[in-house]
């Protein structure tokens, strides 16, 4: 057994836990953050995806205690209080889900693509950065709808927050 | 149209949830002391099994027990059944192999069910089950379609493989047809084998309440009272008032989460046995492995055409891989759910089909996303296309001079169909996709060294699946109807109970949006209720397109009955005749008078039945129905492509996607092009990318993300979504239905378009670039020597 600490969703954790826990585990099943999904075993769907640190990383194929004294970020604290963050809220209007399953991951790597990206962000490149994230749905015409929406959306944020 | 009400786009209720992580799915569910249950499947395609030794597997850290077939058998739970009952032409029933849950015996493909192995956590159990010792005989193992029938059997009761032979539509008629034709275009076709791949992966949560003598199962289902009637009358787990089915949030489905599978019928079964729930999710190489598979089909198709370039007949010849198993609604989908869409929206006077369902070693294959109705259209639709360039017609003319034009229109194989312009959505589709300026563009394309093509797809589709009565008599094992049960409070607001169930398509709006603009109330004051055998109290589920034409004609139906038994409330408090009360905009209204009453007035009256006399009226506002459509529905449309192919990297890239679709009165535009967006790409992706790859041992070679390509955002364009609107006859709301058009239209719309590019048909699905690449090689030598 070993120890994490961590800050998740800005609240200090601590977990007793084999040190082969992944990080998608250690959400789910200690912390019963159950909105990070699991779609694959391969490393490829990006359901799993959540940020340490700021950066979006796919928690399916990252080691709990790797991210010892790390912040982390997950859907469930996206929001800020009952505020949406501008990607939900864009994901909503643009109709970019439809069973929801890998949305929590489209919205964290979406919010991580702005960062990365800007906020003008053209068709070509949403795709190409969606690379990592499946989505059998929706066929991606809204979801790309939705993250340039959230896109310029976040500006707005960035600008309020000023 | 009120701003919630029926054609509103109205933003889904239920995204909340779902863009917050607070959806609810079967893997979210965890029960105090369950155990974890680990599948040990065989990793041979064929083989006996000649022994299970467990004993040093049961005493590993953390294992509660070990089951086999045996343990099964001994508690006598029947096996896996198909639910539909196909007849050969020579009136023997289809010859349908034992499905245990678990082995008895034999394994009959990579990935069935060996054994379970159950412990505290799952880690345990996959570690114990490295310590199961199975001693197989390996028998000689066949994965392909077409020689399906000259291997080595699988079942004892077929021993040829061949599951039924089975035939629709007049032979005499269509080779009399052919003989007199003045053109027959001729195609062999291979319809790729799919995994559905909902991103979901299967789960399931079994628990036992010993107090109760009742069980409770949560699972990954499109269908739970389905799921319970077929455990209960079929496996015999427990009768259905002892056992409860719970299936919460989905996550997609696309068919493949129809069917009764192995694991959720041991995992409630063993719950039992062993005193603690029993949980189990599959990863994703389980799900390529067990999950049901679609299509999979070889066919031989010949189109007959008169001097006027008019089809005079069809036929057509399909072996159907039905996979080591008969899986749920199996053997219904390259029969029933295949043969009667041949006709496509064409008049053809003489059709005849043969199909071969056969076994192969490999998974089971049932309904995937538009189930037959993809292939049938493959079929006539590549049919059509080629026959116009053989005869050197353009496409889209040789279809409008073959379209159905006169409703009701009988086909000689089953349908009538009850209504539709074919022609008005091909003129707007045209229009849309600029097919005028076509030339140009493929001349543009040519001087960068590029080929273009446009490829057309004029498809229509059942749905609904339903009369019950004429289901049944084709052989379906249960009826095809749907139930709601519409809840009033005393407040006002509403509860609907249906027996439809939502894993992506949006109910929980739509059916709201139904209520809503019915009752006049606001669309937050309406929830709706599904899922749960304990709640709603019987139910068909969701697939085949239904939930519309169906569920919410039932709904429809029991609003009819709320707002008859509402009225008469509103007579006794309006002091009023009940034939003279009128109900608009959520008021009930004594007719020529402003005397009123709103729809919430009423309902508290309903229940404090201070008004009338309870003997007069009973109090209360709450009503049921069952609803049974008088025919399928035929959403029909036309969807064009446009690709360029790099010859050099022979890369396909769709630059143009145009989609007009009919599908009668539409509840939530919004909802309905994000189903047909949807349903486009994955029908590109049968296309383009996809394909499950068995290598002659009977290994899948595809059982990962890694190597089957999935549809990503970067493989696919934009789409150009238009409608057109014919009322469906055949239900209360002239709904036709839309979830499965794109994926049924969208593969012969790129085919087409690949092979107008290359200048010949020698490409089949998927079109890879390495097989684009080799098909342009013989393009471009062409062009060179011209
Ligand atoms: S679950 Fe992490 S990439 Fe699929
Ligand atoms: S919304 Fe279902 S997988 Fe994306």
């Amino acid at each position: 057994m070993a120890t994490v600490h961590m800050t998740v969703n800005g609240k200090a954790v601590t977990g007793h836990i084999e040190p082969n826990t992944l990080l998608v585990a250690f959400l789910r099943e200690n912390l019963r953050l159950t909105g990070t999904h699991v779609g694959c075993d391969t490393s490829q769907c990006g359901a799993c995806v959540v940020h340490v640190n700021g950066q979006a990383i796919k928690s399916c194929t990252t080691l709990a205690i790797a991210c010892d004294g790390a912040h982390v970020t997950t859907i469930e604290g996206l929001a800020n209080g009952t505020e949406l963050h501008p990607m939900q809220m864009a994901f909503r209007e643009h109709h970019g889900l439809q069973c929801g399953y890998c949305t929590p991951g489209m919205i964290m790597s979406a919010v991580d693509m702005v960062n990365r990206k800007g906020h003008e962000l053209s068709e070509h490149t949403i795709r190409e950065e969606l690379e990592g994230n499946i989505c059998r749905c929706t066929g991606y015409h809204n979801i790309v709808k939705a993250v340039a929406a959230g896109a310029k959306a976040m500006q707005g944020m960035a600008k309020a927050a000023e | 149209m009120s701003a919630t009400g029926i054609g509103a786009s109205v933003k889904r209720k239920e995204d909340f949830r779902f863009i917050t992580g607070r959806g609810n799915y079967t893997d979210d569910v965890n029960r105090y002391g369950q155990t974890h249950a680990y599948f040990l499947r065989s990793p041979h395609a064929h083989a006996t099994i000649d022994g299970i030794d467990y004993a040093e597997a049961l005493k590993m850290p953390g294992v509660v027990a070990i089951f086999t077939g045996k343990d099964l058998a001994d508690d006598k739970i029947g096996g896996l059944i198909c639910g539909w009952s196909i007849t050969s032409k020579d009136g023997s029933p289809m010859k349908a192999g034992a499905h245990p849950a678990l082995a008895q015996g034999k394994v009959r493909y990579v990935g069935d069910h060996v054994a379970v192995i159950i412990a505290d956590t799952y880690a345990q159990a996959r570690t114990a089950a490295e310590h199961v010792n199975v001693k197989y005989g390996v028998l000689p193992a066949n994965a392909d379609t077409a020689s399906a029938m000259k291997s080595a059997p699988l079942h004892d009761v077929a021993s040829d493989n061949r599951v039924y032979d089975w035939h629709l539509g007049d032979k005499g008629a269509t080779e009399a047809a052919f003989a007199k034709a003045k053109h027959i275009t001729k195609l062999d076709i291979v319809n790729n084998r799919l995994v559905p791949n909902p991103m979901e992966p299967r789960a399931a949560v079994g628990e036992y309440e010993q107090g109760t003598e009742t069980f409770c199962l949560h699972t990954t289902s499109q269908n739970p009272h389905v799921a319970r009637l077929v455990l209960s009358a079929f496996i015999g787990i427990a009768p259905e008032h002892k056992l409860r089915v719970i299936a919460p949030d989905v996550g997609g489905g696309f068919g493949s989460k129809i069917f009764i599978y192995a694991e959720e019928t041991v995992c409630v079964w063993a719950s039992k046995k062993v005193g603690r729930p029993v949980k189990w999710t599959s990863d994703r190489t389980e799900a390529f492995l067990s999950d049901a598979h679609g299509r999979d089909h070889v066919t031989h198709a010949e189109l007959a055409m008169d001097a006027n370039n008019k089809i005079i007949g069809l036929r057509v010849h399909t072996t159907a891989n039905l996979g080591a198993y008969l899986s749920t609604f199996s053997s219904a989908v390259p029969t029933y759910l295949y043969a009667p869409l041949l006709s496509g929206q064409y008049n053809i006077p003489a059709i005849y089909a043969e199909v071969d369902g056969v076994y192969t070693n490999t998974a089971p294959v049932d309904a995937y996303r538009g189930a037959g109705r993809p292939e049938a259209t493959f079929v006539i639709e590549r049919l059509v296309e080629v026959a116009a360039r053989e005869l050197g017609v353009d496409p889209a003319v040789f279809r409008q001079g073959n379209y159905v034009t006169q409703f009701p229109h009988q086909t000689p194989v089953i349908f009538c169909y009850d209504g539709g312009d074919y022609n008005a959505s091909m003129l707007k589709a045209l229009e849309m996709a600029d097919y005028k300026g076509i030339s140009a563009r493929k001349a543009a394309s040519a001087a960068k060294g590029k080929l273009r093509g446009i490829g057309f797809s004029s498809y229509i589709e059942a749905c609904g699946i339903a009369p019950s009565a004429a289901v049944g008599s084709l052989g379906a094992g249960v009826g095809l109807w749907e139930s709601a049960e519409v809840r009033v409070n005393p407040v006002g607001t509403v509860e609907v109970l249906t027996g439809s169930h939502s894993h992506g398509q949006g109910h929980e709006t739509t059916f709201a949006q139904l209520v809503s603009g019915r009752l006049g109330i606001p669309i937050e004051n309406v929830s709706i209720v599904h899922g749960d055998t304990d709640k709603v109290q019987m139910g068909m589920g969701t697939y085949g397109s239904r939930s519309g034409a169906v569920g919410m004609s039932a709904i429809s139906k029991a609003l009819d009955k709320i707002e008859a038994k509402a009225k008469k409330v509103a007579g006794y408090v309006l002091e009023a005749a009940e034939g003279d009360i009128e109900f608009k905009d959520g008021k009930f209204t004594v007719k020529g008078t402003d005397k009123s009453v709103d729809f919430g007035s009423v309902a508290l009256q309903a229940y404090v039945a201070h008004k009338f006399s309870g003997q007069d009226l009973e109090p209360g506002l709450k009503e049921g129905a069952f609803y049974d459509p008088t025919n399928f529905t035929f959403p029909a449309g036309v969807h064009i492509c446009e690709v360029e192919i790099d010859p050099d990297t022979g890369v396909t890239k769709i630059e143009r996607w145009t989609a007009v679709d009919d599908f009668g009165v539409i509840i939530n535009p919004m909802i309905v092009e994000g189903q047909v967006h949807g349903g486009i790409a994955q029908g590109i992706g049968q296309a383009l990318l996809e394909g499950a790859i068995y290598d002659k041992d009977g290994q899948l070679l595809t059982a990962s993300f890694m190597d089957y390509a999935m549809p990503r955002a970067d493989d696919l364009p934009s789409y150009n979504v238009g409608m057109t609107e014919t009322r469906c006859p055949s239900n209360p709301l002239g709904i036709k239905g839309c979830g499965e058009a794109g994926c049924i239209a969208a593969p012969p719309a790129v085919i087409n378009a690949i092979t107008d590019a290359l200048g010949h048909e020698n490409i089949a699905m998927p079109a890879t670039p390495q097989a684009v690449w080799r098909a342009a090689q013989q393009t471009m030598k062409k062009l060179a020597a011209e």
